[in-house]
């Protein structure tokens, strides 16, 4: 007899405004709070205090135009955020302080996500939707210099980017993005030359969003339709299917691999949260909570695996907190 | 009959005295059958022979011709060997020429395609005779592009001609072509107005599939006219025509049916497939090759019995679905859809909650648009606005046929009004066969639901079926009880249904005009009263409005009065037909006469026939019953 799933640990409230994009920040050791930052509708970013389960921080740096991705930087002091005004912002959060040290105007007025990857200490890349419809540029951080632009071929036809991720295998080896289209492929772009490597055609629609997991070159991502397509990298850096698996519902918003690469969460046009384990993409637990879509959906990055937890953010307006499969 | 072989010139006038008289007697089809193989065969190479068929053709007196070319045309198994039997007897002889030019193409239409492919062919051969195919083409679009023939020649003979102007397309070669462009596209653009405007589908179908011959022709690069119409084998026969097969006949390659069929019409392009598309390279995840220890294991899943399709919540009362149908708020439109799936069956489970809204819920759906992309959308409104008609059917009626002569309505609202009312009566008055049934598949031959497109043709059929059972239980002697066995709601207000429909017919308003351009709808309102009459007792009133309309030059219109005049003489009760009716079914008698005799088209004078039929069997019928 299966249990019924759990409920979730704690609900936040606050944001009044649908919450479009979350991130943790609990690496910290004692007396440092655990943190989790959320980006809402409204245009404010707020730092949700773990302990208190309040808003300690209220950031506005968008114009009240939406938030639709929060990232820290090498801890909970520095922080990027993106936002509709197209522009991505970096934070200072230290000793109290909130003010935008610097900005990337970005001149994209889609939805796709950036994506960072730090690949020297102090230095971080960052790709991002560009102004050029199809474009991808590349950007290095702090000092917003410009390594290069991913344009694909003429003739490509594969619409906006919508999603992207950057990765590299170990520290110091070539790091490649995996951008996911309109059209419904995912593209492997080397970032060095700017050439892509693959690109597998995965979907009918839209790719929604998409996640990698370098350790086992495997990758997955969803779509407004009801089919979540798992993909593997060979050794000739080629994409190819790997497996699909279909959904009761269509629509994902967001998908997530745990850091643990155990399990991962995807957030559901049909409110709801749903649990699969990696290896076989075995269903493990569907969370409905929220009422209406679910927007992001974020793993904590605790060091003690017991108190890991999974965050949701919905148009409801509220933060679903779980603690799902931490004893694992 | 046996010819002299040879370098003797001699004269055959007398035999060609012979054929001819031996053809105008009608022995035409004897003769010729044993005649034209065997000069086909004998003038396949020899060009003597040739000649002598050609003196024997040129010979034959004027009064006879006639007889002899048509036969030749009808039986020469190609446009090739009709050359070699006529020759330029058409250039030659103006008898000759007027019955191969004028009389077979624009005053007959009886005859096969493929006659029609020899006479063209064969005039498309020879260089003195082109100027003849030209001239044969202008004149046949001058007939195809005139309104007037639109309307009234029957539609075999409208089809006969566009089968003439495809062959002669297809014969035309690029100079001839760009000599009368001009004149081809003038004819295209009338002609294709005319057919677009006619109310059989039949023509529509024609015109357009003529015009875009037409100009393909003449737009040999650059855009070419393309019209959205259902492909049948009538459209797939006519396109065919438009191809040759070259019969430059040194061997003479006859095939036996000319209708050169284009192979395979259209293949239909398999898109290429990007192989790495995902359908192509699903790889089942290969479980036995995985070594590691499988740490899914150790993750129990939780139960997800609950995990479902999400279905979203529709209203639960009538008010409510009122106000999501006008609300403005876009960002629902989640709950829009529900509450249009949902509101038919709402309604019909809260009559008394309807019936204090009905009418502005009429209103509502009346003007509902689509605001997402609904499957069955219109069939969805269509039912939710029956479904409140039969509740209510009194005030919802008013305002539904006020509302069909009001202005600024588009054809389509109006026609929407008039297929609502007849479901919406149908129902009422059989309403055990209607509750749940979601789609015309009912077995009672007397009702039958309205296909959605065409109401005309499913109520010739049901009219048609209640003729043959008629005719057949009157034959067994048996008496008719069909439809007195379910009770029958429609009856008490179908007056509010029928006469506001009648009443102002004839008053044209700014956007509608029913007894001008509007014929559509007219035809449409015929029918519909055609149903409504058939489902009550209506009999005076009907029979005036076919009288006023009995003349109308719009065969559709005339096809529903005569369906009126069949659904009269069949749900009205003899006895009454009988005591109030006899001078006007004298008169109807007369005119179902006329009408069977004369009119244009098949299917009225098929329609005029039943009519009599029926009569006749009312008559006898009574004459049957001692009085």
């Amino acid at each position: 007899m299966a249990l019924p799933p759990p409920d979730p640990q704690f609900v936040l409230r606050g944001t009044s405004a649908a919450v479009h994009t979350l991130h943790f920040s609990c690496g910290g050791a004692e007396p440092d709070i655990p943190l989790l930052f959320s980006g809402s509708e409204n245009g404010f970013i707020h730092v949700w205090n773990l302990k208190t389960h309040r808003v300690d921080t209220a950031l506005d740096g968008h114009g009240r135009k939406s938030v639709c991705c929060v990232k820290t930087m090498g801890g909970k002091d520095r922080l990027l955020s993106q936002g509709r005004d197209q522009r991505i912002c970096l934070w200072d959060l230290a000793e109290g302080r909130t003010s935008v040290t610097d900005s990337v105007f970005t001149e994209h007025v889609g939805f796709c996500r950036c994506s960072l990857l730090q690949v020297a200490q102090g230095r971080w890349l960052m790709a991002m939707a560009a102004r050029s419809l199809e474009e991808v540029q590349i950007l290095e951080l702090p000092s917003k210099t410009s390594v290069c632009t991913l344009k694909p071929e003429v003739g490509a036809k594969l619409g906006m980017p919508m999603c992207l991720k950057l990765w590299q295998l170990s520290c110091g080896s070539q790091p490649v993005l995996l951008a996911g289209y309109e059209d419904g492929s995912v593209v492997l772009w080397n970032v060095s030359t700017g050439k892509a490597l693959s690109r597998l055609v995965c979907h009918q629609e839209p790719v929604m969003s998409l996640d990698f997991d370098s350790e086992k070159a495997k990758g997955i991502s969803g779509s407004s339709e009801k089919v979540l397509s798992i993909w593997s990298l060979n050794e000739q850096q080629n994409l190819q299917v790997y497996k699909t698996h279909e959904l009761i519902n269509a629509g994902i918003s967001d998908i997530t691999i745990r850091p643990d690469k155990k399990v991962l969460a995807t957030a559901g046009w049909d409110h709801r949260i749903r649990i699969f384990g990696w290896k076989k993409l075995k269903p493990l637990a569907v969370l409905d909570y929220h009422t209406a879509t679910a927007h992001c959906v974020s793993f904590s990055d605790h060091s003690n695996p017991r108190d890991r937890l999974l965050a949701a953010g919905s148009r409801d307006q509220r933060i679903s907190v779980w603690s799902i499969y931490a004893q694992t | 009959v046996c010819f002299i072989p040879g370098g003797l010139d001699c004269s055959i006038s007398f035999v060609s005295h012979v054929l001819g008289k031996v053809c105008v007697h009608g022995w035409q089809k004897e003769i010729l059958e044993v005649l034209v193989p065997r000069l086909t065969d004998l003038t396949k190479s020899d060009y003597i022979w040739q000649r002598i068929c050609w003196q024997l053709v040129e010979c034959v007196p004027d009064r006879w011709m006639e007889a002899v070319v048509l036969g030749f045309v009808q039986r020469a198994p190609g446009a090739d060997v009709l050359s070699r039997l006529l020759g330029n007897l058409v250039v030659k002889n103006k008898k000759a020429q007027f019955v191969v030019a004028q009389k077979m193409l624009l005053l007959q239409y009886g005859h096969a395609t493929a006659v029609l492919q020899n006479l063209l062919g064969y005039l498309a051969l020879d260089s003195s005779r082109r100027p003849l195919l030209l001239r044969v083409l202008q004149d046949l679009l001058e007939t195809w592009s005139s309104s007037s023939a639109v309307k009234h020649s029957p539609a075999e003979q409208q089809l006969y001609i566009s089968k003439a102007i495809l062959i002669c397309l297809s014969h035309l070669k690029e100079p001839e072509i760009a000599s009368c462009r001009q004149e081809l596209l003038t004819s295209m653009m009338e002609g294709v107005k005319c057919h677009l405007e006619s109310s059989l589908p039949q023509l529509r179908r024609l015109g357009m599939v003529v015009a875009e011959s037409i100009s393909l022709s003449i737009n040999t690069e650059g855009p070419v006219l393309k019209f959205e119409y259902e492909e049948d084998d009538e459209t797939r026969e006519l396109k065919s025509l438009l191809v040759q097969t070259p019969s430059f006949c040194v061997v003479p390659s006859l095939p036996d049916d000319d209708r050169s069929e284009k192979a395979g019409a259209a293949l239909p392009l398999v898109p290429e497939r990007n192989e790495k598309s995902y359908t192509a390279a699903l790889v089942k995840a290969d479980e036995e090759s995985d070594a590691e220890l499988d740490s899914d294991d150790d993750l129990i899943p939780y139960d997800m019995s609950e995990d479902k399709e999400l279905k979203l919540k529709a209203p639960m009362y009538i008010r409510e679905c009122i106000e999501v149908l006008t609300g403005s708020r876009s960002e629902d439109v989640d709950k829009w859809e529900a509450t249009v799936k949902a509101l038919e069956s709402l309604v019909r489970r809260n009559p008394a909650a309807t019936r204090e809204v009905s009418v502005e819920l009429a209103k509502i759906l009346l003007h509902l648009e689509e605001k997402t992309c609904i499957e069955g959308f219109v069939e969805l409104r269509q039912r939710a606005q029956v479904a409140v008609l039969t509740t209510d059917p009194i005030p919802v009626a008013k305002y539904l046929t006020s509302q069909f002569y009001s202005l600024n309505y588009s054809l389509r609202q109006r026609m929407d009004i008039l297929d609502v009312l007849v479901l919406a009566a149908q129902e009422l008055s059989c309403p055990k066969f209607h509750g749940k049934t979601k789609h015309s598949g009912v077995q009672k031959p007397c009702i039958q639901l309205l296909p959605e497109s065409d109401s005309s043709k499913g109520w010739r059929r049901i009219v048609d079926e209640r003729i043959k059972s008629k005719t057949r239980r009157f034959d067994m002697g048996q008496s008719r009880v069909e439809l007195a066995s379910c009770p029958n709601e429609f009856n008490s207000v179908a007056g509010y249904f029928f006469f506001p429909l009648i009443q102002h017919f004839d008053r044209p308003l700014t956007t509608f005009d029913l007894l001008g351009e509007d014929h559509l709808v007219l035809g449409r309102l015929v029918h519909t009263l055609a149903v409504l009459m058939y489902l009550a007792v209506n009999t005076v009133a009907l029979l005036e409005f076919v009288w006023a309309l009995r003349f109308h030059t719009d065969s559709y219109v005339r096809q529903g009065l005569l369906s009126c005049i069949s659904s009269l003489l069949l749900s009205v009760p003899t006895e009454r037909i009988l005591s109030d009716m006899t001078e006007e079914l004298l008169e109807t008698q007369s005119w179902l006469g006329d009408v069977m005799e004369k009119d244009p088209d098949g299917d009225c004078r098929r329609l005029a026939l039943q009519n009599l039929l029926l009569m006749e069997n009312l008559k006898k019928k009574l004459e049957a019953v001692p009085s």
